[in-house]
């Protein structure tokens, strides 16, 4: 067991924490949220130059095929400091997917630009009925000559208004499958929405939308491992920004109580308040201690063992994050609830990190599904 | 990062398991299978076993009888006794006074001392708490004034002097120095059980069982030589005890145990003509409980893998009490539900429930002790805020 890092990764760690904090303090959050694009354009190249987008990707993808404890690292800074540029939107969800399922070609295709940092990607999965599912869609891919047609909605598409190449999951007549649609294509009507964490994401509507056989990802009929590999890394991926978030809300509650002062004392010497610090600080330590080892199973070969690490940390990062924003929330007293204050935004944040990628309650039954018997 | 052990760790792993296996007494597996408290005479057995293993005393230098095995191997020991359910040992002799003696005594004392520790020929108690004593233990009463012919004598009362009806010997903490400021008038002395004027009255604990004592001390004459450290320099002692009582205490062993008996209880408990291991609304606490056990084992890994590298165990150690401690007891809660009318049972000779629910009621009540033992959840929670959180 060793769970220092290496040479390797301090350095990623420490120009990760030092980028973020020169190029996108959390205050970004609140202009951003009004733009409609939502994020920055050059910073996402800053970011591909940096070698960051294709950490994940093997090499036979043109990627530097890093672990994902790597990408971690970065993730949990980008959480620190309440990145918005679309890195799990487009690496781990639309470009895992790419990665895992596609051939060289379309590797080559989608893969490529996006490592450049000059396009970002998204995956169109989640419907009004699915629930967190990986499997239970009702958008049907129909067999259209050489083609398909696709025909369905998808709600809730991170980066869905934006990004360049979509990964659509669909039914096609052999069983779930996924398809590539670019952005414009004829039938695709994406509708932006704002999300709660100040973000942006889209419904999509695919309204007969026709695609070549080649914008298939893999076989017909066999994108469920796959969908549900994505979905376990980037619930590990939620849980690495997760705690990024939670560290920094405990350090600013810290702060706070440090300094705000009332009866003619610093707050953080009353006893019931410095309990509620220390029990903000066992959860975050929870969190974070569970997350290392979802890092670490989140590359493991055998889908059990690498789903069960990720639920567990996802529901630990549930029952923890949310304990932590809400006492931070509470111990920083009224002005924690102005807009003004940064603390807010990370309280909107991790609930959004809650919900993403499976929630408390989807996490709780998953795992216990995969817990021995007796 | 690594998460795994190495092949040697992994065999150490299954030579303790099967000699676990194979060394525990059938009469005394018996009662491992279903946690049935054993009896002192037991624990001392079992001590015996481990001592001519050279397991007795994982956190002593080999030279003094340690069996050398790094942090991890130590750990890897005490999970599979824990998961074993073997009898619990007493702690007084092996990991708190022994260590004391090693780091503070005379080469005299060490001679005397340690031998009879190891080998169990000697059983030994703690004397700190007082009744006026408990959380603000600098502020202990009991007595020792020097007689200015070699002895002190001591007057006052310990309590919760755990195992002291079966003790030789007892550890404690006197007041030397009356006169000086709380911390700096107390002394570390040891004291023989058979001195005349000591007397140990047990009490029941609410679990049912013996444990715990008064032990009242009149007039008793005590050699200058059992003073352990410097005159009135008792406090340090302490804290670095307290130190070594909660050094990576979080009984992840115990309670993966306990987790696994409270999934047996329910498996073979009918809810509405099904198991009740399958109600979701029960199924669903139990995981939580399962992954917050999880949790805390990495964070217990994190500590033990930092540990290995030859760093002291810090604050963090406070953690690992406050959560191993509140996990046991919610699992244990678990356990009550899960049984449904059987938690009712209270020792029923002849027993009226299933053999694995027989001791849980008597558990469930004795282990509030867990949060309130070893410093107070609250206190180690005073100890984080300062130390790591600099509030």
């Amino acid at each position: 067991m060793n769970f220092d890092l290496d040479q390797d990764q301090e350095l990623l760690s420490s120009t990760a924490a030092s980028f973020v904090k020169r190029a996108s303090p959390p205050s970004r959050v609140r202009k951003l949220r009004e733009d409609p694009l939502g994020y920055s354009p050059d910073l996402w190249r800053q970011m591909a130059e940096m070698g960051w987008l294709g950490m994940l990707f093997p090499e036979s993808a043109g990627g530097l095929g890093r672990s994902f404890v790597d990408v971690s690292l970065v993730l949990e800074h980008l959480g620190a400091s309440l990145v918005p540029e679309p890195f799990v939107p487009s690496v781990i969800l639309g470009g895992l997917a790419i990665a895992r399922a596609g051939s060289a070609e379309q590797h080559q295709k989608w893969l490529a630009p996006l490592i450049e940092g000059r396009t970002t990607l998204a995956l169109a999965h989640d419907e009004r009925d699915s629930r967190f599912s990986t499997s239970r869609i009702s958008t049907r891919a129909e067999r259209d000559g050489d083609g398909y047609r696709l025909h369905g909605e998808k709600v809730f598409v991170l980066n869905g208004h934006a990004a360049d190449s979509v990964v659509v999951s669909a039914l096609a007549p052999a069983g779930l499958s996924l398809f590539v649609v670019d952005r414009g294509a004829p039938g695709l009507k994406a509708t932006p929405v704002s999300t709660i964490d100040g973000r942006r994401a889209a419904l999509l509507a695919l309204d007969g939308v026709r695609i070549g056989a080649d914008r298939r990802l893999g076989a017909e009929g066999q994108a469920l491992p796959v969908l549900d590999e994505v979905m376990d890394v980037a619930a590990a991926a939620a849980c690495a920004e997760g705690v990024g978030v939670a560290r920094a809300m405990l350090q600013m509650t810290l702060e706070h109580l440090k300094t705000r002062e009332q009866f003619n004392t610093k707050i953080g010497s009353f006893q019931v308040l410095q309990h509620r610090a220390v029990d903000m600080f066992i959860e975050t330590e929870l969190a974070r201690s569970i997350t290392i080892a979802a890092c670490i199973k989140a590359d493991d070969k055998d889908p059990v063992e690498r789903r069960a690490a990720t639920s567990a940390a996802k529901a630990q990062l549930a029952i923890s994050g949310r304990f932590v924003a809400y006492q931070a929330i509470q111990l920083h007293g009224g002005i924690g609830i102005t807009d003004e204050h940064d603390i807010g935004l990370y309280f909107k944040r991790m609930q959004a990190l809650n919900t993403l990628f499976g929630d408390e309650d989807h996490h709780v039954a998953q795992f216990a599904a995969l817990s021995p018997a007796p | 990062m690594d998460l795994s052990f190495t092949p040697e760790q992994v065999a150490f792993r299954a030579e303790v398991r099967s000699w676990i296996a194979s060394a525990l007494p059938p009469h005394l597996a018996a009662k491992a299978a279903i946690d049935a408290p054993f009896e002192m005479p037991e624990v001392m057995e079992w001590h015996r076993l481990l001592y001519k293993r050279g397991w007795i005393a994982p956190n002593w230098p080999r030279e003094l009888g340690g069996p050398g095995l790094d942090a991890t191997g130590r750990a890897i020991l005490s999970e599979e006794l824990e998961q074993a359910g073997t009898p619990e040992l007493s702690p007084f002799g092996i990991s708190m006074v022994g260590p004391l003696i090693i780091q503070f005594g005379t080469d005299a004392q060490k001679k005397r001392y340690l031998p009879p520790i190891l080998s169990g020929d000697e059983v030994w108690c703690q004397g700190y708490s007082e009744p006026g004593a408990g959380s603000d233990l600098a502020g202990l009463q009991l007595r020792a004034a020097d007689d200015g012919a070699g002895h002190f004598i001591l007057n006052g009362q310990k309590t919760w002097t755990t195992y002291a009806q079966y003790a030789d010997w007892i550890f404690c903490l006197v007041r030397t120095d009356p006169k000086a400021k709380k911390q700096e008038g107390i002394s570390f002395l040891l004291v023989d059980m058979k001195t005349p004027g000591v007397t140990a009255k047990p009490m029941l604990t609410i679990g049912g069982t013996p444990a715990f004592c008064d032990t009242f001390f009149e007039d008793v004459r005590v050699p200058k030589e059992n003073l352990v450290g410097p005159l009135n320099g008792g406090w340090t002692i302490a804290k670095a005890l307290l130190g070594h009582e909660r050094t990576l205490i979080a009984a992840i062993g115990g309670s993966t145990r306990a987790i696994q008996k409270v999934k047996r209880i329910a498996a073979a408990t009918k809810k509405d003509g099904k198991p009740l291991l399958e109600d979701p609304v029960f199924r669903h606490r139990l995981t939580r409980l399962e992954i917050r056990l999880r949790s805390l084992r990495m964070v217990y890994y994190r500590a033990l893998a930092s540990a290995q590298l030859g760093r002291a165990p810090g604050p963090e150690s406070s953690l690992l009490k406050i959560c191993g401690a509140e996990i046991l007891q919610q699992i244990f809660e678990l356990a009550m539900e899960s049984m449904g009318l059987d938690s009712l049972a209270w020792f029923s000779q002849p027993p009226v429930v299933p053999p694995i629910e027989q001791y849980v009621p008597s558990r469930y009540s004795y282990l509030r002790a867990t949060t309130i033992y070893g410093g107070t959840n609250e206190v180690q929670k005073n100890i984080i805020a300062k130390a790591i959180l600099g509030l």
